[in-house]
């Protein structure tokens, strides 16, 4: 939409004044061009590769020539049941990772700020923010670390305790556990920081009127700090939802790889479309998976705002 | 005041015993890495990986930094890709982010709503790696790392937030010296923006440096991995480790390959320990900017 208005301005007045605009501003126009036309080659003109959505891709025929065979690539998705799976599985994940990820952001969060000492507070917030700047690839060096069958950590551990070792590999339900740790291990620093700021930003008035009402520190808590840091929760909800998008695909990635064994439980659709694109190169297939996430996640951030505009019109996001 | 006194010291040990898991938590991981990278190939064969290394030896270091030039060349390719990106998507955003912000600038909604709406809606994996194999041929070629991730709507976001803040009067009393946009932008915009364009470079040379997905669509000539994309190959294959690193040596049950995955994994995240304490506070600083709605 606003795309039109930029490359074709409509008749009648706006177009006027955009050439009008551009005659008064053309410098603007010249430092901004660059950067709509990147935006435009890169994230715009790959729409046009939705098309493929809609085709049976072979090679022979080539990427435009292949079969138009309509809906059909969206059907055998829902009747083979696999759309059923990678999307229970990308809420479910995305549920628990909201979940989790907030609630132990918010408790280290709550701790940091009432403990007194400044460089506890320093030094052990540098040590739960580290993990955010390492590459997820690190992550599956952690996994082969802790979980391989022969050289494990684990079954090292349990071997010492004189256990027989586990094949992790053979546990599907495990892994959800150990995802959602990885998720937590890998957020707590970046979600704990903003949820500080926020807390930094209550009104100091509105502490000492619960001290002088003789409010003891966890009444404080939970009368005083957690209703003042709900919009933060709002803000990172949407950023969280906003992400199902682009799903988690590196975490997932990295953990879980390409193990057929567990796709049951830990396939996502982002996983299944690079899958799909790397190993079978059903263009078609993986280009209807993918379009299928943009418009669930354009439908889900949609919902959600327009949730939040009526309750809390201050946090929406458009 | 004695029951107020009571509540504080529960409050306080389980916030430090909460603190201290979560430091734990997030620690452990690192510490088995090094540990492993220390051990003895012998040892991890028979015993596995350990916290502790149960027969310390720097084996794997020398394999990876002496034998062979891959972890070197890797080394490069990143520090290349990493320079290059964050320096080109640096002048890009600030130049669409110093335009957006201007509120004489009539059309900045509508070009805003045009970055912002890549944000919502995109056309997926495929069509995007289509662009760049079919259509750029950029297959075994380091644009391809570059070039897709110089701009970031999110960044972009962030950085226009932040010369928002400039006072506008700047630029106008600049203009009424008779200073033409570009001058404004690169002489006193641009100055002024050094808090935010250090914040923002740091997210974009971090993105860079942590990459491997470009990697794996488009290089296939692992002379050409960058670290993080190296080090994936390393640890899902031994094969790999052998290849790349051991051209040439024998190989005995005491080459490190068990030990080396580790070491790499160190190798490559060690920068970004070294660097971390330095940037700490501008991505704290982005982030809380950046958790204030745009």
């Amino acid at each position: 939409m606003s795309l039109n208005k930029k490359m074709s301005p409509p008749k009648g007045s706006p177009g006027n004044s955009l050439a009008r605009e551009f005659r008064k501003n053309r410098s603007l126009f010249v430092l901004i061009g660059p950067g709509v036309l990147f935006t435009f080659i890169f994230s715009y003109i790959p729409l046009l590769g939705l098309y493929f959505a809609f085709t049976r891709f072979n090679f022979r025929d080539g990427l435009w020539n292949s079969p138009f065979v309509g809906m059909k690539n969206f059907d055998f998705l829902f009747k083979s049941s696999i759309l059923l799976t990678i999307t229970e599985n990308t809420i479910l994940y995305n549920i628990a990772f909201i979940i989790f990820g907030n609630l132990t952001a918010i408790l280290a969060a709550v701790f940091l700020s009432e403990i007194a000492s400044r460089s506890f507070k320093k030094i052990t917030q540098s040590v739960m923010f580290l993990p955010y700047f390492v590459s997820f690839v690190l992550i599956s060096a952690f996994v082969y670390n802790l979980f391989n069958y022969e050289y494990g950590t684990l079954n090292n551990i349990l071997k010492g305790l004189g256990k027989e070792p586990v094949d992790l590999y053979s546990e599907v339900g495990i892994w959800k556990y150990i995802l959602v740790s990885f998720h937590v291990w890998k957020q707590l620093g970046y979600c704990s920081v903003i949820y500080m700021a926020a807390i930094l930003g209550i009104d100091e008035g509105i502490y000492e009127a619960a001290e002088i009402d003789g409010a003891h520190v966890f009444q404080k808590v939970w009368y005083v700090v957690l209703p003042q840091i709900v919009s933060t929760f709002f803000v990172i909800l949407m950023f969280n939802i906003g992400s199902i998008l682009k799903g988690q695909f590196d975490l997932f990635w990295q953990v879980i790889g390409n193990n057929s064994l567990l796709y049951k439980a830990t396939d996502i659709i982002d996983t299944y479309v690079y899958r799909t694109l790397t190993t079978t190169f059903d263009m078609g297939m993986a280009t209807a998976a993918g379009l299928y996430q943009s418009v669930f996640g354009l439908i889900l951030v949609s919902v959600v705002n327009y949730i939040l505009r009526k309750k809390s019109p201050e946090n929406a996001l458009f | 005041m004695f029951k107020r006194d009571k509540y504080q010291i529960t409050f306080n040990i389980l916030g430090f015993s909460y603190i201290l898991v979560m430091c734990v938590f997030c620690l452990v991981p690192f510490w088995l890495l090094i540990s492993g990278s220390f051990t003895s190939e012998r040892y991890v064969i028979t015993n596995g990986y350990s916290f502790f290394p149960g027969e310390f030896t720097l084996d794997a270091y020398k394999l990876a930094f002496g034998t062979s030039v891959s972890v070197m060349k890797a080394y490069g390719v990143s520090i290349g890709i990493t320079l290059a990106g964050t320096f080109l998507g640096l002048m890009l955003m600030s130049m669409t982010a110093y335009v957006l912000s201007k509120k004489e600038f009539k059309y900045r909604g509508q070009f805003a709503f045009y970055f912002y709406f890549t944000m919502l809606f995109s056309g997926g994996m495929v069509p995007y790696y289509i662009l760049i194999s079919t259509y750029f041929k950029w297959t075994n070629n380091y644009l391809a790392l570059i070039v897709p991730g110089l701009m970031s709507p999110w960044l972009l976001f962030l950085l226009r937030n932040f010369m928002n803040s400039i006072p506008e009067s700047i630029g106008e009393s600049a203009k009424i010296d008779g200073a033409t946009e570009f001058v404004i932008f690169t002489r006193l915009i641009l100055p002024l923006s050094k808090p935010g364009l250090a914040t923002i470079g740091l997210f974009l040379g971090l993105g860079y440096w942590n990459d491997w997905f470009n990697a794996s669509l488009f290089i296939r000539d692992s002379s050409m991995f960058p670290l993080q994309y190296f080090l994936q190959n390393i640890i899902q294959s031994t094969e790999f480790a052998r290849k790349s690193m051991m051209s040439g040596i024998p190989f005995s049950v005491d080459t490190p390959t068990e030990s080396l995955k580790m070491a790499t994994a160190v190798i490559a995240t060690g920068p970004i320990i070294f660097l971390y304490p330095f940037v700490q506070r501008y991505f704290i600083k982005g982030l809380t900017v950046g958790a204030v709605k745009g």
